[in-house]
């Protein structure tokens, strides 16, 4: 039986990996699973010098799902070679950087600076619904994108992959503009653009306002994003959004997707990544799938 | 010694010890390494509530294996819980947090200050601590919840918000009505009292160990929601943001921007 899928030349021992801003960069949560077990860990956002995000109260609770306006808080890239990458590179397992930026030169600084480090992949976020100035409109505007994509794959060592938003008319064009750019794959989907207002305080539940919605509300929408683009373009599609199970992961796979993430679910069953690569793997053996590849994009 | 978990768990007993205020024993493995201070995640089981509940650990029977939580229904989540019964499961993720020093506290004069439903991590924590103590618990009224508990751990005062028991007024008002000159003060309450306190320990020069709150997605340092402003740069975050669910959600006064 062979779980193992092959991105942009990369090889993962199975399709499960885990949602960017969910898992650390796998520290906190090798106390409950074995990072080994994973296709990839990918990490939190990164950029090019620390961010301080949002203030508090960053996360709400949403029905069958929560919002969320961290506001890409991180340490900056080089706290992030020393201390995250070093830990990762311990394990059998590939390692995606997740890279963000307020600038195109943020972004091309980043990725330069990860050059020479054991990054498998990167994954560039141009969806962070949570960070006011550039970011998002990179990831709105297609002509935009494909000029950031190919900026990105001119100094970039590793492959890439574009992380795209939900919060767009249509997601396919994005996705064309990705490849176009010269994306190795692209991923999706990021959070949707959300809010809760908190009726016995009067205000916002969030800080920020606004937060990116996330979790099993998101998953039919997310399924859908993935079958519309895997059927647009010819690069490989990560897909995530609200998966809890080995069911819904399989859901992603069918819809057309090489493989998936999974993101709030781990704050919910932190055992859930493993959860599901076990699941995968019972569900080949009780139909007698005997390649992965078989129930990638089976379904038209 | 160090246990984290998420885990099905039963309830040992559940008792509501004053209108909306539960109190209950779970049966788990993780009170043999619960720390007064720390705190456990409680799951809803309807499952359109995804997040755990926070909930401090008010007490750890270590010989039965029973952590005690008493915590006071605020909306969905807690609302559940206070339909359990004995024998019914309950799904939590535990040990979190870091704890009170209570090691530090030893041989010093300490003040132990609780407000409301901060009060129950504080009776772990005092009886944690060896020797001379003084315990502030500040009600709003005269349900003066757990207070007996405390009786054979130190001197305790009082505080009611209508001034129907003991001093009225908050902890503070409290402790300024006596003669007692703490060298450290550990406590865990509203944020007006934690600011309170904090400035009290400031013009002191004393250490005042606060516990704090904030919204929580993981609860184990991941997701970065939970983030305070500190006055040094920490470790993990490098940008003053500590983690309250992780780094905390006990903290030095001096440390932490409130
Ligand atoms: C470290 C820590 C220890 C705590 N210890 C206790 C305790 O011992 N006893 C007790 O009664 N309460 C305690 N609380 C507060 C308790 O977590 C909330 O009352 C509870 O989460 C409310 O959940 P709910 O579903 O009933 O309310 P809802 O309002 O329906 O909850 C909605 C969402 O907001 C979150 N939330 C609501 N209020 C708070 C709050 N004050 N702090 C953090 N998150 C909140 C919930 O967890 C949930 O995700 C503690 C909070 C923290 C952070
Ligand atoms: C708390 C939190 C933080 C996140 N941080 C990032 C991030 O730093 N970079 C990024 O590209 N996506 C981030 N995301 C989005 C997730 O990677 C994922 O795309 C999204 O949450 C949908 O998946 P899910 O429903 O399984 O969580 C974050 C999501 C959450 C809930
Ligand atoms: S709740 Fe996720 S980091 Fe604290």
């Amino acid at each position: 039986m062979n779980t193992q899928v092959t991105i942009a030349g990369v090889t993962f021992k199975n399709p499960v990996m885990t949602a960017s801003g969910t898992f650390g960069s796998g520290m906190e949560y090798s106390q409950f699973v074995d990072l080994n077990r994973l296709g990839a860990v990918v990490t939190k956002g990164v950029a090019n010098v620390p961010w301080p995000g949002n203030p508090t109260p960053r996360v709400a609770e949403t029905y069958g799902g929560m919002l969320n306006a961290i506001g890409l808080q991180n340490p900056g890239v080089e706290v992030f070679k020393e201390r995250d990458l070093p830990f990762l590179a311990k394990f059998d397992t590939k390692v995606i950087v997740n890279v963000c930026g307020k600038t195109v030169e943020d972004y091309l600084d980043c990725v330069e600076r990860l050059g020479d480090t054991n990054a498998d992949m990167l994954e560039i976020n141009v969806s962070c619904p949570n960070v006011k100035e550039g970011a998002i409109a990179f990831g709105q505007k297609a002509d935009c994108l494909y000029d950031i994509t190919s900026k990105i794959k001119n100094v970039a060592k590793q492959p890439i992959i574009m992380k795209l938003s939900p919060n767009v008319t249509d997601i396919t064009e994005m996705a064309k503009a990705a490849e176009a750019g010269g994306a190795d794959a692209v991923s999706l989907i990021n959070t949707l653009t959300g809010m809760k207002i908190d009726v016995h305080r009067r205000t916002f539940a969030l800080a920020n306002k606004t937060g990116g919605l996330s979790g099993p509300a998101i998953k039919p929408v997310a399924v859908r994003m993935v079958y519309q683009v895997a059927n647009a373009v010819k690069i490989p599609v990560i897909g995530m959004g609200g998966i809890a199970t080995a069911e819904d992961a399989l859901e992603f796979l069918m819809a057309g997707a090489s493989a998936v993430s999974v993101g709030a679910m781990n704050f919910v069953n932190p055992y859930s990544t493993v959860e599901i690569v076990e699941g995968i793997e019972a569900y080949m053996r009780k139909y007698g799938v005997e390649d992965i590849q078989e129930l990638i994009g089976c379904v038209k | 010694m160090f246990y984290r978990k998420k885990e099905t768990a039963k309830v040992y007993s559940q008792t509501e010890i004053a209108p909306g205020i539960f109190d209950c024993l779970i049966e788990t493995p993780a009170a043999k390494a619960a720390r007064p201070g720390q705190f456990i995640g409680v799951y809803p089981k309807d499952a359109s509530h995804l997040l755990a509940r926070p909930i401090s650990i008010c007490d750890a029977d270590k010989e039965n294996s029973r952590l005690r939580i008493v915590y006071r229904v605020a909306g969905a989540g807690t609302g559940e819980f206070a339909t359990y019964t004995a024998e019914d499961s309950v799904s939590i993720l535990a040990n979190l947090g870091n704890g009170f020093p209570v090691e530090e506290a030893e041989g010093k004069t300490v003040v132990i200050m609780g407000g409301g439903i901060g009060i129950p991590p504080m009776l772990g924590v005092s009886k944690a601590i060896k020797g001379d103590k003084h315990i502030f618990l500040g009600y709003r009224d005269c349900n003066n919840f757990l207070a007996d508990e405390f009786l054979p751990h130190g001197n305790v005062y009082i505080a009611t918000e209508d001034g129907s028991v003991g001093c009225k007024g908050n902890v503070m008002n409290a402790l300024a009505a006596t003669t007692i000159k703490p060298d450290m003060i550990l406590a865990c309450g509203p944020m007006p009292m934690l600011r309170a306190i904090k400035k009290y320990a400031e013009e002191q020069g004393i250490t005042a160990y606060i516990s704090l709150e904030e919204r929580m997605a993981c609860g184990v340092g991941a997701c970065l929601g939970c983030v305070c402003k500190t006055t040094h740069k920490d470790e993990h975050s490098h940008v003053n943001n500590t983690r309250i669910c992780t780094e905390g959600p006990v903290f030095d006064a001096r440390e932490v921007e409130i």
